[in-house]
């Protein structure tokens, strides 16, 4: 039993090390653009360059279109399918599992090649149709994550039940959803709000091969062209996917534990 | 309930409009998952003339692109293997190794924000730790008199590429990991201990075989994972490393001068190896998963 | 010496104490029960017996041999759980022959054994089902089977039937017994229903707050209850309030009526109030040999349970139940209806608080 503990320990602080080790070495090394003392001078740089307010407001901006028809997609579908269709839910499965399996490199290459500027949906024609283009694919990259902690909400609460409750009351189907369920789930829909925002803002591939001014290929620009402001850029974005985590985990607190059946 | 209502079918009002609240996820799943994928590896099989042709799959074949998905796959296959392999330790470690609990909502926490912590910024980070002038490889240097990059090493290598993996690999394997190791009841252990077996044997005969299944789910997630991840390799080398995703990236950028039915063929192969992985795994846990529901 | 001895044993988590220095011996192939409410330090006990729990201080012995500090491996005792905790990536055969193939029995013998186990609890051909195949009962059979087949010193049965249906539980009960019978196996039982603990056992230990409150036969814990937790948890009770008529005749008084008390202990004041107890069963309506007191009471209430009746009877200013069998020939009486009631003086009990 003490060997068993030992282990952990050993374990434990081995992993710690591996983890936390590439964090400080990234700060410290962020810290040395003045070559005599630490400095924050390319935290400052970082922050003063236009292209990195510009793109990080872009990449917010599609980020919160993506969470907001990520909403739209899945609450409806998921509630129906709960309801009333429950022989479609290994069809929701699989096709929730696919962005896991197919590599965001394809789907973003397949975009391109069927909804390009000759063809019948020219979304690449314009750039307002590739900034919409570009929510989708978000809203596909985090789709298994968004449906999975709306699934996950929507157990907790017993769907039928409440809905029977509103019915009884008087309540069509648009005020059921609007003012029962999303309420009751809103802190499983914020959760996977908020790990589409961490997986969006810093986003390379998709982004970069639409061509569109976002957060992330402009951090791949900087790593190739700076020597200091790429660690700062790391730190940054690792504090904003702590942020963005952290957040979950507070709203976890918050969320339903009672919970009828556990079906 | 008092009375059933008679079996008849449901108004038609209600039907559709059950059938409008699933419309928008399923038009999505095809505009955005299914057609173009399909469109794509379609691609794969029409030449320049627009005719049928093997012509594409067999463009594949030549030393270049065959290396790259050979290191792809030994990338994904190591980053993999050890990433659910550390990160299954790291996770009995955290749960069943009565650490202290706050140590395991910090583990888990940690995790979430490692495990999306891919792509350029990770690269950036190990570029300042193991990079030629990164922090570890100038300690080591100067205080162990131990040159990393003098004696074989590179972050741009397999070595290199699959320790940087590892570090949103092994986080994703102790997330998925942690529910299932939950799910061994104390009870099995204490059941096994009375009936006379070790710690090690409780392992051996029952507490792995019952993650196993888990263990190879996110196993073949990981390598998924690994395969089609190319911002961390991107942001770590530009587009020298000869992987497939860089590849791929490379291809695309310069479609118009290149063969469209090339990229296609690459995409094609890149499904068929990530579907492997997972064919593999639901062989496999078809056949350890006799004793589930 | 006896074969399961228990001495001392204390089980303290930092300032709560759940076991307080507990002691008690058993023989060879009999039947224990420990008996109490959620939290009194049976399950804790029994924990300890099977190692899962270091005792504070104090120490178990087994057949001469102190295993206080032994691992639960090297134990060599059976336990079921009140979960079943059957493998479930092991077939039925496998699971039984667990604790053998640990062992390092051959193949051919485990097989031998598990097809002997089938048989002895009444599952044979069940070896290649899996435990998610098969009913509560019929898991919680198998993990029997898988306690026993390694042939353990000891059986330790932790609830094993408190998660199962009432009539299952019944007749596994009766099973258990009959095993437990068969092969003079000493078994110590964990459960908190007193029914249960009642029925099968050959000597109860009835706990409360990690102390033992009495020891004995099911019988001696039922008739005889040496504090009012016992008969207050094993059966039901009714009071009555008197005063002490006469301490040297051991009489008291009960509503101005004398009745004689052996039980009542000596050195009590006359006129000094005092609570009786008695069982339901003890008091019948009208005449019954034996019976040396009568009263006339009022029916304030009657429940039906099928083959008995219980009636509430205002005696005085006490109020009583009873219980009577069922006559299909008369009808019970009705509310308002005034009755007499007999018992006798002997069957009263003097509790401790």
């Amino acid at each position: 039993m003490k060997q068993n503990r030992f282990w952990a320990w050993v374990v434990f602080l081995a992993g710690a090390a591996y983890f936390v080790v590439p964090l400080a070495a990234t700060f410290e090394f962020s810290l040395r653009m003045r070559r005599d003392y630490y400095s924050f001078d390319s935290y400052a740089s970082v922050f003063s360059d236009p292209a990195f307010q510009a793109t990080f407001s872009y990449s917010v901006v599609i980020g919160l279109f993506a969470i907001v028809m990520g909403i739209v997609v899945v609450v409806p579908a998921v509630y129906f399918v709960r309801l009333r269709m429950p022989w479609l839910r290994p069809f929701m499965e699989f096709v929730t599992l696919l962005p896991l399996i197919i590599p965001a490199i394809i789907l973003v290459y397949g975009y391109i090649r069927l909804y390009n500027s000759s063809s019948i949906i020219p979304f690449t024609g314009s750039a307002l149709g590739t900034d919409i283009l570009l929510v989708f694919a978000y809203v596909t990259l985090a789709l298994p994550y968004t449906y999975r902690a709306v699934d996950t909400g929507m157990r907790t609460i017993d769907v039928q039940t409440l809905t029977e409750a509103a019915q009884i009351a008087g309540a069509n189907t648009v005020q059921i959803i609007t003012s029962i369920i999303l309420p009751n789930i809103l802190v499983a829909v914020l959760s996977g709000a908020f790990l589409t925002f961490a997986i969006v803002i810093g986003e390379f591939t998709i982004a970069s091969l639409l061509n569109r001014p976002a957060f992330g290929p402009y951090l791949q620009n900087i790593g190739a062209n700076r020597a200091y402001e790429p660690a700062a850029l790391a730190i940054i974005s690792f504090i904003i996917t702590w942020g963005a985590m952290g957040m979950i985990n507070v709203l976890g607190r918050f969320a339903p534990r009672t919970s009828a059946r556990t079906d | 309930m008092m009375i059933q209502a008679p079996a008849s079918p449901a108004p038609p009002r209600r039907l559709s409009f059950e059938w409008l609240g699933v419309a928008p996820f399923i038009i999505f799943a095809l505009m955005f998952l299914a057609f173009p994928t399909l469109y794509l590896l379609a691609g794969a099989f029409i030449g320049r003339d627009g005719q049928f042709t093997f012509d594409n799959i067999a463009a594949l074949f030549t030393d270049q692109i065959i290396a790259a998905y050979w290191i792809s796959i030994r990338i994904s296959g190591a980053s993999a293997i050890l990433g659910a392999a550390i990160g299954l330790a790291m996770a009995l470690a955290i749960i069943r190794g009565r650490l202290p609990a706050p140590l395991r909502a910090a583990v888990m926490t940690f995790s979430g924000v490692a495990s999306n912590f891919a792509g350029v910024p990770l690269a950036f980070a190990f570029i300042a730790t193991l990079g030629r002038l990164g922090l570890v490889t100038i300690i080591l240097k100067t205080v162990f008199g131990l040159d990393i990059y003098r004696s074989g090493f590179n972050l741009l290598s397999f070595w290199g590429l699959t320790l940087t993996y590892l570090y949103f690999q092994i986080p994703l394997m102790v997330l998925i990991i942690a529910p299932a190791i939950d799910g061994l009841k104390k009870e099995w252990s204490e059941a096994a201990q009375i009936l006379g077996a070790t710690p090690w044997q409780f392992w051996r005969y029952i507490g792995l075989p019952i993650l196993w299944p888990s263990v190879l789910g996110t196993l073949s997630l990981l390598f998924a994972n690994a395969f089609g991840a190319i911002a961390t390799a991107y942001g770590l080398t530009g587009s020298s490393l000869n992987i497939v995703p860089i590849l791929l990236y490379a291809q695309i950028r310069g479609d118009a001068l290149q063969n469209p039915g090339l990229g296609a063929a690459l995409a094609l192969g890149m499904v068929l190896i990530t579907a492997c992985a997972n064919i593999i795994y639901l062989v496999i846990s078809a056949r350890s998963e006799r004793w589930m529901k | 010496m006896a074969f399961l001895d228990v001495s001392k044993l204390t089980k303290s988590y930092g300032s709560n104490t759940v076991v307080k220095g507990v002691s008690f011996g058993f023989d060879k192939g009999e039947f224990i029960s420990l008996l109490g409410p959620s939290g009194c330090g049976k399950t804790t006990i029994l924990r300890m017996i099977a190692g899962f729990e270091t005792p504070s201080s104090g120490t178990v012995m087994v057949d001469g041999q102190d295993i206080t500090s032994l691992k639960p491996n090297q134990r060599q005792l059976g336990m079921v759980f009140q979960a079943y905790a059957l493998f479930p990536n092991l077939n039925v055969g496998d699971n039984i022959g667990f604790g053998l193939k640990i062992a390092g029995v051959p193949a051919e013998e485990r097989r031998a054994r598990v097809v002997d186990m089938l048989k002895l609890i009444g599952l044979p051909g069940f070896e290649t089902r899996y435990p998610y195949e098969m009913s509560g009962g019929q898991q919680q059979r198998v993990a029997l089977a898988r306690a026993i087949a390694p042939r353990p010193r000891m059986l330790l049965l932790d609830e094993p039937l408190s998660a199962l249906d009432a009539k299952i539980r019944v007749s596994l009960r009766e099973e258990i017994r009959a095993i437990q019978r068969e092969l003079g196996i000493t078994t110590v039982f964990v459960t908190h229903d007193q029914e249960e603990a009642l029925s099968i056992s050959d000597r109860i230990v009835v706990m409360n707050a990690g102390n033992i409150e009495q020891l004995g036969a099911p019988h001696d814990i039922y008739n005889t209850p040496k504090t009012r937790f016992v008969a207050t948890f094993v059966g039901q009770l009714n009071n009555l309030d008197v005063t002490v008529a006469d301490p040297v005749a051991r009489t008291v008084s009960l509503d101005g009526q004398i009745i004689t008390v052996p039980n009542l202990p000596a050195g009590i004041s006359a006129n000094a109030a005092m609570v009786l107890t008695v069982r339901p069963e003890v008091l019948s309506v009208g005449q019954r040999p034996g019976n040396d007191v009568t009263l006339n009471g009022t029916v304030e209430d009657v429940t039906f349970l099928g083959s008995v009746i219980r009636i509430r009877v205002k005696l005085g200013h006490n109020v009583v139940s009873l219980d009577t069998f069922n006559d299909q020939r008369a009808a019970p009486p009705q509310r308002g209806e005034v009755i007499t009631v007999t018992l006798a003086g002997k069957d009263l009990l003097v509790l401790a608080n």
